[in-house]
């Protein structure tokens, strides 16, 4: 198999790296770009622990192939917060305490943008089926949709 | 240990709600779990598995493998020693089978290669041949005459002659007479139960990198909840003294009692060992389903007898609990939590652990507690119904409280058992009106709480500030609790103190963060050690002033003369004391080691609506509110965080996680598409009610809350869903087709 010579775009940084074409999207991000903040749970798109959002998609990037990446622009958890000033959503997730061993939290902010970036004021329910492909198995998603909810209505200006 | 005298009420940092220390590392991607961690000249690990329930190993040929390039190491238990102790020989049996697999997904070898791709390749080039042989996968048929013996000798003396060769261990727990207490009921029900083993289901999967040196000494980094008892479990089995292995444990993502043991990291020191190199291995999702966890199923009858009134005159219980084809002691954890809750004449739980041809049980949060409890609440429960009683009031005439003989034998202290019940009869959630087709469960819970062994070092910085060093990975928000406490007992605001988890070279012995353990155990340790340095900075203080070091108290930070003769001078604040420590005698530190006792017991009550559909058995949770004594919440989030996630991993388990297995012995439904947890959409909004009734054994009043949370819900679940279509439920997970039959079968 030959490897293939990839350009894309990472949290807006022009980035180039070569590998084989049956590598993931997220062992490239890991193991290529050194990017480790998208974690596998499953590797099977099960779990959402690997989500980033492609082209302004929510991607499992376990189920993206690296070579798909080629042209695409790729937003993951490190690139929500600027300098030391965090996205109203991390910082949100740490005052309300949505997080406990925090494995599936860089999952879980980069889907909510992502919801936030469509719909900047959604109800409960929809927060609920949004977050529905990231599995969260410590906290019962409680403070989860709650810390959504306070940093959607922050960014509301509400 | 009795703190009664000294438990603290008025508090200033803890039962606030600060932030996490370890909040913006794991909110940037920064933290480092276990997979994350890479070092030059790493190879990558992978475990070959059995495909067979129980088969023996005749030959294992690597030759191809090892022939492929890139290829740098195989291994198999022949490269282990075999360890005198009987346990560490079964923990290192499960990490590499020795002669025969015991269960699909059983560790047979362990591969090294320059890349995963090539290890992949050469795993399939590894050539074992096996004999398969008859297996058994479910509890009651492994003690059935004639069933395939898993491991041939295993029953401890507590097993009577006679029993199957599968029986390892059997107890028995209770007091009072039995027979007096069932003459005396006006009702009496008997039910048998059933439960599916579940897993943990922690969203990280087992990861580990392993380097040992060709002088001997090895680095072990690795995502556990106890980096000490890694260290021994892989001394112990790789021959190697401890010293010469230090393990230090990564930020873990998730565990609640499956990350307590090894199964990865003895294979990656082989490997390291034999190849020179550093040695990583990861977990697939489908692995850790197959060889890691999950709890054990079981299979219970439970027998109770009532009067009108609603006082229990007797109780009985047999419980047969799987823990897969290594001995394990859940089940008599399971056999003194079942009657816990209530205060009884007459009581009896007899358990029986047996082999199967399963992954060895781990523990999962309150292990043993959740079926038991989920039976004997069943029975209470319909007792209740036959007998037109309120159930939380029937509770509350039965409650244990203090002074109660406990059903497995001690006498309780100060616990908030009925305070709960009470709080949970007067919460407008009991009174709340119900639906068509929609029921309410409620069930008590019940879990031991643990103390242990445990270090702490705590450092004055020459600026004031304060390091906190202690053993027991962050698993659910400890990090804060410790560095509340520490700044709470010092007087100096919680920003000023750092507390971090220690390698097993850096601290003495810690026990593993199990046990709901931590918050009690290293906070009391933590605040010891506090007084031990607030003795000495008193000290450097009265040297300063040259007074009794006896005239000298600390308040709000702040070392000040007192009484009469003490002088009249300024206080000298923590920053002062620390700036001229040099100068009054050198670095001013404090520690405290102990094995802790005094953990205290904890109980919770869940109250729980859910809708039934009657067309297709299909469930959906309306309401959910927990009830539980935590002692003192120190950071009221994380006890609530506590709260809603264990409760909502009983949800699961009831309502639909269950291990599948084939007639063929094997696992089917490895991987989270099938082996499905509860997910966002799936749950209403948990509701949280924290009591607080001080722990006497700790300063602090603190009782573990990690546990209890996970034991209620099944209970209360499948009261809510008996009540909701009319019919007993009796057999989790009460998946659709379960609650279908029985709607059906009703007519
Ligand atoms: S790792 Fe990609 S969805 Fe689980
Ligand atoms: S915080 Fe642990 S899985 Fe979500």
């Amino acid at each position: 198999m030959k490897n293939i010579h990839v350009s894309t775009k990472v949290n807006g940084d022009e980035m180039e790296f070569i590998c084989p074409p049956d590598e993931t999207l997220l062992d490239a991000l890991r193991g290529r770009m050194g990017l480790s903040g998208a974690k596998e749970g499953c590797g099977t798109g099960d779990c959402g622990a690997c989500t980033v959002v492609m082209d302004g998609r929510v991607v499992a990037s376990c189920l993206v192939l690296g070579a798909e990446a080629d042209g695409a622009e790729i937003t993951t958890v490190e690139g929500m917060s600027t300098g030391d000033t965090l996205h109203p959503l991390q910082q949100s997730f740490i005052d309300n305490a949505a997080l406990q061993c925090g494995i599936c939290t860089p999952g879980i902010l980069v889907a909510a943008q992502n919801l936030l970036e469509r719909n900047p004021d959604p109800s409960e329910t929809e927060i609920r089926y949004w977050l529905a492909g990231n599995l969260c198995r410590c906290t019962g998603y409680d403070k989860i949709i709650k810390a959504v909810q306070i940093a959607a209505a922050e960014m509301r200006g509400a | 240990m009795n703190f009664i005298s000294k438990t603290k009420a008025d508090f200033k940092v803890v039962g606030t709600r600060v932030p996490r220390p370890d909040g913006v590392d794991k909110v940037t991607g920064r933290a480092m779990y276990g997979a994350d961690i890479t070092v030059p000249g790493m190879l990558t690990g992978l475990v070959l598995r059995s495909p067979h329930a129980h088969a023996t190993i005749d030959k294992i040929d690597a030759s191809k493998a090892l022939a492929l390039p890139g290829v740098k190491a195989v291994v198999t238990c022949d490269d282990l020693g075999v360890p005198e102790d009987a346990s560490l020989r079964d923990v290192q049996d499960n990490c590499l089978a020795r002669g025969k697999v015991l269960y699909h997904g059983h560790a047979v070898a362990g591969i090294a290669a320059i890349d995963m791709a090539t290890a992949k390749k050469a795993l399939k080039l590894i050539e074992v041949s096996y004999t398969p042989l008859p297996h058994v996968t479910d509890v009651d048929a492994a003690m059935a005459d004639g069933a395939p013996v898993v491991q041939e000798g295993r029953a401890d003396e507590s097993v009577p002659a006679g029993s199957h060769p599968n029986v390892t261990t059997m107890q028995e727990f209770g007091h009072g007479d039995l027979d007096a207490g069932f003459a005396k009921a006006d009702k009496i029900i008997s039910r048998s139960f059933k439960t599916a083993a579940t897993h943990q289901g922690y969203i990280e999967p087992h990861a580990c990198l392993a380097s040992v040196g060709t002088d001997g000494k090895a680095d072990l980094w690795c995502c556990t909840q106890g980096q000490y008892f890694v260290r021994e479990l892989c001394a112990g089995i790789m021959g190697m003294a401890t010293s010469q292995l230090r393990v230090t444990a990564s930020e873990i993502g998730g565990g609640f009692g499956g990350k307590t043991t090894v199964f990865i990291e003895p294979v990656a020191l082989a490997l390291s060992r034999k190849t020179g190199r550093p040695v990583k291995i990861v977990m697939t999702r489908e692995d850790v389903f197959r060889a890691t966890g999950p709890t054990c199923s079981s299979s219970i009858d439970v027998k109770i007898g009532m009067t009108n009134e609603g006082r229990i005159t007797a109780a009985d219980a047999q419980l047969r609990y799987q823990g897969g084809a290594f001995p394990c002691e859940t089940v008599s954890m399971g056999a003194q939590s079942a009657f816990a809750a209530y205060d009884l004449d007459a009581v009896r739980t007899q358990g029986w652990n047996v082999l199967t041809n399963r992954p060895k049980e781990a523990a999962y949060r309150a292990p043993g507690a959740p079926m038991a409890i989920f039976a004997v609440e069943s029975v209470v429960d319909e007792l209740c119904q036959e007998l037109g009683l309120d159930p939380l009031k029937t509770r509350l005439l039965n409650a244990a409280d203090a002074g109660t003989k406990s059903s497995y034998g001690p006498t309780f202290d100060q616990i908030g058992l009925k305070a709960t019940l009470q709080a949970a009869l007067e919460h407008d959630h009991y009174r709340a009106p119900l639906g068509e087709n929609q029921g309410r469960g409620i069930s008590c819970g019940f879990w031991f709480n643990f103390g242990g062994n445990t270090c702490v070092s705590l450092n004055l910085n020459f600026d004031g500030t304060v390091g906190i060093t202690e053993g027991n990975p962050d698993i659910g928000g400890s990090r804060a609790a410790i560095s509340m406490m520490a700044a709470e007992e010092l007087g100096i605001p919680y920003e000023k103190v750092r507390t971090i988890v220690a390698d097993t070279n850096s601290l003495g012995h810690n026990d593993v963060t199990d046990g709901s353990r931590v918050t009690f155990a290293v906070g009391l340790a933590t605040i010891e050690a506090a007084r031990a340095a607030i003795r000495v900075m008193c000290e450097r203080a009265a040297k300063v002033w040259g007074i009794d070091p006896d005239a000298v108290v600390w308040e709000d930070g702040c070392a000040k003369p007192s009484g009469p003769n003490a002088g009249a001078f300024d206080p000298m604040s923590i920053e002062e004391i620390a700036a001229s420590a040099s100068d009054t005698g050198g670095p001013i530190a404090g520690h405290y080691e102990v094995n802790a006792e005094g953990a205290g017991v904890s109980f919770g009550v869940h109250i729980a609506d859910l809708e039934v559909d009657p067309e297709t058995g299909h469930t959906q949770v309306l309401r959910y509110t927990v009830f539980q004594d935590a002692g003192k919440a120190v950071h009221p989030d994380y006890v609530e965080g506590q709260m809603q996630g264990g409760a909502v991993q009983g949800i699961g388990w009831a309502l639909n996680e269950e291990y599948i297995y084939g007639e063929d012995g094997r696992l089917e439904n490895a991987g989270f598409l099938d082996y499905r947890v509860p997910v966002a959409s799936d749950l209403p909004s948990i509701d949280t009610v924290i009591l607080e009734i001080p722990n006497p054994g700790h300063p602090y009043g603190v009782r573990g809350v990690g546990e209890t949370p996970i034991v209620p819900p099944l209970a209360a679940l499948a009261n809510a869903a008996s009540r909701a279509i009319g019919a007993r439920m009796t057999e989790l997970p009460m998946s659709p087709p379960k609650l279908l039959a029985a709607i059906m079968a009703k007519g």
